[in-house]
């Protein structure tokens, strides 16, 4: 599984220079939250794709905008996200709310974070599928349970699940189970928004095992969102790590692990601490900016230990560094280029 | 035995039961099973207790801060059993010895109270010092988290970042001076670029104060602390030195905790699968060992005979692969406790005086004796 998977590089899903804040006014007192500022991505075909970053760093904003559903007041400002499917090109943006609904589930998919809060509490596992079924594909619905006990037969789910209660279920059962309803119609990318936090690690390891059997079985693409560092080196073929709203960096996860080039990558992976290995780790100094008003330049600079003049007037671009391997940092980018471009438009 | 005053906190036997009622039908979880873990007085550590969510592990640290009672078991601090502590002034300075600082730092402080009203309130209510001197102790508490009290001074928890939040829980849990600091999961609500700092102020904390830190994530257990507990359904099931029990883990439950620990390195990227528990409840009352239906080494024994604590390569350990060709006896749920719990004090205290297993052998076979002829 370490190497990426033999893909001709097709994107399933790719992002252009999407802009998504959060805009709120009350009394007359406007706030702009910049939580996604021009990101760009490419999801290829088949792949783990992680994203990594700590909390308010614009992940789950981004992933709320890759399903298609930017609801007030978080606002798409700019930029737009293209899917692929059936060899045609959508813009997701422009669908409407209908077409955005047919999509979801089918084509595209989520599994949320939390699955202690999503399963309907006085309703069986059993009915929540027939529900969902009944409301995603109706023509299932003379067969919904042979279709259901099939298919938790096949992710090695006990169907006794289907009689319980989310209440009586461990964590780790219950987050399984929200998996298996994501994706029990074949989705062809899977989008997880911390499917791993708050589980205790042999769950973790579990619940991750179910997640690549899903992948491989349908060859599907997941897009696997979390900030936990050690799942992304476990999962993920490629990782996007965000800082305040912005790209940092990305690259395949063995590049990302060894070299990290951005500092804060580099903070971010050194100061982990590891089993069988006790020697001083040190964490990042400061603390990450509130993204109503990011520093100027570069939004890590305050906490850089490398900084310079440049980094706090000029936003730094990602550029491709080596094929695959994109870094936004004055110490490693080429010439930097007009600010002009990241000038706030609202 | 030795003299009850050698140790800082002993807890023997401790046991908690949860009954809830649902109709006529009553239903018992034991949250922890007869735990029993002594720290020393003459030097200070850093022990952490590790285990999934159920195991136990939060209701074994309010028992030692007294905020749950236990329904069996000792629990001594400095020599006094918490249990009996009688009067105010006696509760009051346990209280002021062993203080806590809870798991999520935004839900800890009142959002519309200032920060340093917390810390004015504990120096009043523990009579650290009067009114007119309670900056002092004040800013000393701050000084050792590395703030000041002119930076904190007037802001609401909005103002302060997660990390400095803590930092203020801790820093409020210092002004007593305590020599027992019960920490609940500190960092697991904290931004992964802020954790280290905190745990790495344990570390320095330790110069002055022992702690008792609740965590689950392995990797950061073995870089703070000293020794481990790794409990397992309310049992401890492996207890010793850091760099043993997750070095070279003995137990089936910590070697498979081990092994799913996600290193960030994807170079160690393992593929073993792990089986899960389908549900949580129903191992608390089965007979024999815990773990028997995950374990991988299952033996006979293990689905009928609950395991003793055995002193092993420094540490103890609760399962059956260590028993050395002791039989251990049969133990009825329930009734068992005290014959049961005796012989692990035996051990156990054995292990923490660094005397060896045979005597412990021993021990079984008196205890074992007793219990015939008392049957």
């Amino acid at each position: 599984m370490s190497a990426p998977p033999t893909l001709p590089a097709v994107d399933v899903a790719e992002v252009r220079n999407l802009r998504a804040y959060y805009l709120t006014s009350t009394s007359n007192v406007q706030r702009t939250v910049r939580a996604v500022d021009d990101i760009s991505l490419q999801i290829h075909e088949g792949e783990v794709y992680g994203i990594a970053g700590e909390s308010g760093c614009g992940k789950s904003t981004l992933l709320k905008v890759l399903l298609g559903m930017p609801t007030p007041p978080l606002t798409v400002i700019g930029g737009s996200v293209h899917y692929r499917v059936d060899g045609r090109d959508v813009d997701l943006l422009a669908l409407s709310d209908a077409e955005v609904r047919a999509m979801r589930w089918q084509m595209v998919s989520y599994i949320p974070q939390g699955s202690m809060h999503v399963l309907n509490p006085v309703s069986k596992i059993r009915n929540t599928f027939r529900d969902f079924i009944a409301a995603h594909k109706p023509d299932w619905s003379a067969q919904t349970d042979e279709h259901v006990r099939d298919y938790l037969d096949e992710l090695g789910l006990p169907e006794t699940v289907l009689d319980a209660y989310p209440h009586q279920l461990s964590g780790g059962m219950r987050q399984r189970v929200t998996i298996a309803l994501a994706t029990i119609l074949s989705p062809r990318l899977v989008l997880a928004d911390e499917p791993t936090t708050a589980l205790d690690v042999v769950v973790q390891r579990g619940v991750i095992q179910l997640l690549e059997d899903i992948r491989k079985r349908m060859g599907s693409t997941l897009v696997l969102v979390t900030h936990d560092m050690g799942v992304h080196a476990n999962l993920a073929h490629r990782v996007l790590v965000l800082y305040a709203g912005q790209v940092v960096e990305e690259a395949d996860t063995a590049t990302l692990f060894e070299q990290p080039l951005h500092p804060y990558t580099q903070y971010l992976i050194k100061s982990l601490p590891r089993l069988d290995e006790a020697s001083e780790r040190v964490s990042i100094p400061g603390r990450p900016p509130a993204l109503d008003n990011p520093p100027s330049g570069c939004r890590f600079h305050p906490r850089c230990p490398y900084v310079m003049e440049v980094c706090k007037t000029l936003v730094p671009r990602p550029e491709e560094i080596t094929p695959g391997h994109r870094v936004a940092c004055h110490l490693v980018g080429p010439t930097p280029i007009s600010t002009e471009a990241y000038a706030p438009r609202v | 035995m030795p003299p009850e005053s050698d140790a800082l906190l002993r807890i023997e036997n401790l046991t908690r039961v949860f009954s809830s009622r649902r109709g006529l039908s009553s239903h018992n979880v034991v949250a922890v099973d007869r735990a029993n873990l002594t720290l020393p007085a003459d030097q200070h550590e850093i022990l952490t207790i590790a285990g999934e969510s159920g195991s136990g592990k939060t209701t074994l640290a309010r028992m030692i801060l007294g905020l749950v009672q236990p329904s069996a078991g000792r629990l001594l601090f400095k020599g006094r059993n918490v249990g009996r502590l009688t009067g105010g002034a006696q509760r009051a300075w346990f209280r002021r010895q062993v203080q806590p600082v809870f798991q999520d730092p935004f839900a800890t402080f009142n959002p519309l109270r200032r920060i340093e009203s917390y810390l004015y309130e504990t120096v009043g209510n523990y009579g650290v010092a009067p009114r007119r001197t309670a900056d002092e102790p004040i800013e000393r508490a701050l000084g050792a988290v590395g703030l000041t009290l002119r930076e904190v001074k007037g802001r609401y928890p909005s103002e302060l970042s997660g990390g400095q939040l803590q930092r203020i829980s801790i820093a409020r849990a210092l002004i007593t001076d305590p020599s027992l600091l019960i920490a609940d999961e500190p960092v697991s609500m904290l931004d992964a670029s802020l954790r280290m700092s905190i745990v790495n102020l344990f570390r320095e904390l330790k110069a002055r104060q022992s702690v008792v830190y609740i965590n689950h994530d392995l990797a950061t257990a073995y870089y703070a602390s000293d020794r481990v507990a790794i409990m397992l359904r309310g049992w401890i099931v492996e207890l010793g030195p850091v760099h043993k029990v997750l070095g070279q883990p003995l137990h089936p439950y910590t070697q498979l905790l081990k092994k799913s620990v996600l290193e960030p390195d994807p170079r160690l990227k393992s593929s073993d699968r792990v089986s899960l528990a389908a549900a949580e409840d129903t191992t608390f009352l089965r007979i024999g060992c815990r773990f028997a239906d995950r374990c991988p080494r299952v033996m006979e024994i293990c689905r009928g005979v609950e395991p003793a604590d055995i002193a092993v390569d420094g540490r103890t350990v609760k399962c059956h692969l260590y028993a050395d060709g002791v039989v251990a006896d049969r133990t009825e749920r329930g009734s068992a406790h005290a014959v049961c719990g005796e012989r692990v004090a035996c051990l156990s205290e054995r292990v923490e005086r660094g005397v060896g297993p045979p005597d412990g052998d021993r021990d079984i076979q008196r205890i074992q004796q007793a219990e015939l002829s008392d049957a």
